[in-house]
């Protein structure tokens, strides 16, 4: 069942290799081969969460030595459960609507072959990320992803894009060595690099404390870096913004989850475990990065600004909601990252067309947006909706399941903290929609006009997609996501999943 | 243990010009210098003291290789460590050019502050 696992990684990858050989030979082709691979993806995505498949692929033949207590991987592993399903749909999802919006948004643009280059290297980054079953493929991937975003960022290559990706990259270089000297101390305290076996040995209390704290610590700096958690944020809101339209969403919509919020679950729930000092840690960087996020945010003018300021914000819910450490916490965290992925990429799309229609990202110099451009108005209005928890939005009931998981675990006063910076996260967007979409239509843009229909189809898409899986949470969307936090968490009463982990991997029979 | 006290000192060389330093140039061989210190503490990691090189030859017995030779694997994860690091480096150092060409200069102060 698992063989199909590196058809993941392997479909983006050659995509990017494709686009590059045919640089010269056929550019124009090379925007359609990255929908063709992306939508390759979904649909492996959909059958693969239709199936609930699961599954583990050893590189070249190798495999697990040994049974029972003293089993153990050599080689490498890639491993599809509930979580790297629900996240992989996400990127496939995300991943899809920018390609098709990036077959017009880029045509005036030089040098587009190689953005497919980048983009379907970033998309196989992080799918490899989220398959990887050892830590130290968890890094390369995680580094193939970055590498590929920092040059994204840079990609219009004026003055601010480089300032900004030469930040970003120095940034994410510093996470990303934290993350491996932590793999390092791992490494010499257990002598194993593979999940299964080092949650195994974890969990057998062999290890000795001090180096597991030490690894923690860097760990949660790299990856709350990768997250954007404040107050490792500052690369974001000038990076994100910075980037092509296509890119915001894909950065904002799906890197810092799967480089950041992934890994943090994956690495903390199931290798490293949970405890009370990393329950606290991951409370206060949840607290103060939705807070910091939302409250920077009201003093932005430059709407892709805004928006990064809010992904800070909202990952601070999905931080906090993964703070609480029961089953319930895990699926909201979770629930509430896929639709962040959703709703924020179908802003920094719009806000793409936005700029596209009137010629400006300020918001003060926007309005009456509504009746030039009323298409990609009614998408940005339904993302804006779900970002500020309007029902049946799904932004809605990811936070009110986060609200519920904070009250039943007895967090009243970080659960008021919520609902405090979900209140000003509405005042942020009714802002927005009042001064860009609605108001008066300045003189300047009287010319303007709507953008082609395939920059509007994956705002619309994507908004009636945070309008379903609100609506059809009872019906399929509860399954993904339970599934994905059973992976990493059981309900009170069941056996650890970190162990169910363990057995999944070791019981596989080598070739 | 001198040794590892060394490499961790070496990784705060190579942090501090990374960050504190304003010239882009400096910035890049703090880089450099905290890539040497991490491939550096890999290495350090999979030492034995008085091993030898960890060559598996068809002829050899797998244990009596097991039990002569340090741990391999570092080794092999140092060398795709210097892949990236390399990548990044060259990244970073292209970038550094374009800011150089678009602003004169490599102190970071002086460009087009960011609002961060």
């Amino acid at each position: 069942m698992g063989t199909f696992v590196p058809f993941f990684v392997a479909l983006p990858l050659l995509a990017g290799f494709l686009c590059l050989v045919l640089k010269r030979a056929a550019p124009r082709a090379t925007p359609w081969i990255s929908v063709i691979s992306m939508a390759g993806l979904l649909v492996a995505c959909l059958f693969a969460v239709a199936r609930e498949s699961a599954g583990v692929t050893f590189a070249g033949g190798w495999g697990v030595r040994g049974s029972g207590e003293d089993a153990f991987v050599v080689g490498i592993a890639l491993v599809l459960d509930g979580l790297s399903r629900l996240f992989l749909l996400l990127v496939a999802v995300v991943g899809t609507a920018s390609a098709v919006y990036a077959l017009r948004y880029l045509e005036p643009e030089e040098g587009r072959p190689l953005f497919h280059v980048l983009f379907n290297l970033l998309v196989a980054g992080m799918n490899g990320a989220l398959l990887a079953g050892d830590l130290f493929n968890l890094y390369v991937f995680i580094e193939v992803a970055s590498i590929a975003s920092y040059g994204l960022v840079a990609y219009r290559t004026q003055g601010v894009e480089v300032e900004a990706a030469f930040k970003y990259l120095v940034l994410g270089t510093l996470a990303s060595t934290a993350i491996l000297v932590g793999i390092t101390v791992l490494y010499a305290a257990t002598g194993y690099l593979n999940m299964a076996d080092l949650a195994a040995a974890i969990g057998s209390g062999a290890v000795p404390r001090v180096p597991l704290l030490f690894a923690s610590g860097l760990f949660v700096l790299g990856f709350a870096t990768k997250a954007a958690a404040m107050p490792f944020h500052a690369w974001l809101p000038d990076a994100h913004p910075s980037a092509p339209a296509p890119i915001s969403a894909v950065l904002s919509g799906l890197l810092i989850k799967t480089l950041g919020i992934y890994a943090l679950v994956r690495v903390f729930y199931v290798v490293v475990g949970m405890d009370e000092s990393m329950r606290t840690v991951l409370t206060v960087l949840g607290c103060l990065s939705m807070w910091g996020g939302v409250l920077l945010a009201q003093a932005q003018d430059d709407i892709k600004r805004i928006l990064a300021f809010h992904s800070v914000s909202q990952m601070g819910y999905v931080l906090i909601a993964l703070a609480i450490d029961t089953w319930l916490g895990v699926a909201a965290g979770l629930f509430h990252a896929f639709n962040h992925g959703l709703f924020k990429s179908a802003l920094f799309l719009a806000a793409g067309s936005l700029e596209r229609v009137t010629g400006t990202r300020r918001l003060s110099e926007m309005g009456g947006v509504f009746r030039k451009a009323p298409a990609t108005s009614v998408g940005l209005v339904g993302a804006c909706l779900s970002i500020s928890g309007i029902p049946p939005f799904n932004g809605f009931w990811s936070k009110l399941l986060i609200l519920i998981a904070l009250v039943s675990a007895g967090h009243w006063f970080v659960a008021v903290l919520a609902a405090g910076a979900a209140l000003m996260t509405l005042v942020t967007f009714v802002k927005v929609q009042r001064k860009a979409i609605f108001g008066a239509l300045p003189v300047r843009l009287e010319g303007a006009r709507e953008v082609p229909p395939s920059m509007v189809l994956p705002v619309l898409a994507l908004a009636i997609l945070c309008l379903a899986s609100g609506l059809l949470w009872p019906w399929g969307v509860d399954g993904i996501v339970g599934s994905a936090a059973s992976a990493v968490r059981a309900r009170d009463g069941e056996p650890p999943a970190a162990t169910a982990y363990v057995e999944r991997i070791h019981g596989e029979v080598p070739r | 243990m001198t040794f590892y006290a060394l490499t961790f000192a070496l990784l705060g060389v190579g942090l501090y010009g990374l960050l504190a330093k304003r010239n882009m140039l400096k910035k890049i061989l703090g880089l450099v210098i905290l890539d040497y210190a991490v491939n550096l503490l890999l290495v350090a990691v999979g030492y034995r003291s008085g091993k030898g090189a960890p060559i598996l030859l068809p002829t050899d017995d797998p244990a009596a290789f097991v039990r002569g030779s340090v741990d391999p694997l570092p080794q092999a994860l140092v060398l795709t460590s210097i892949v990236i690091g390399l990548g990044v480096t060259m990244l970073l150092v292209a970038m550094a050019l374009r800011l150089q060409q678009r602003y004169g200069t490599l102190d970071v102060d002086r460009m087009d502050r960011l609002k961060g």
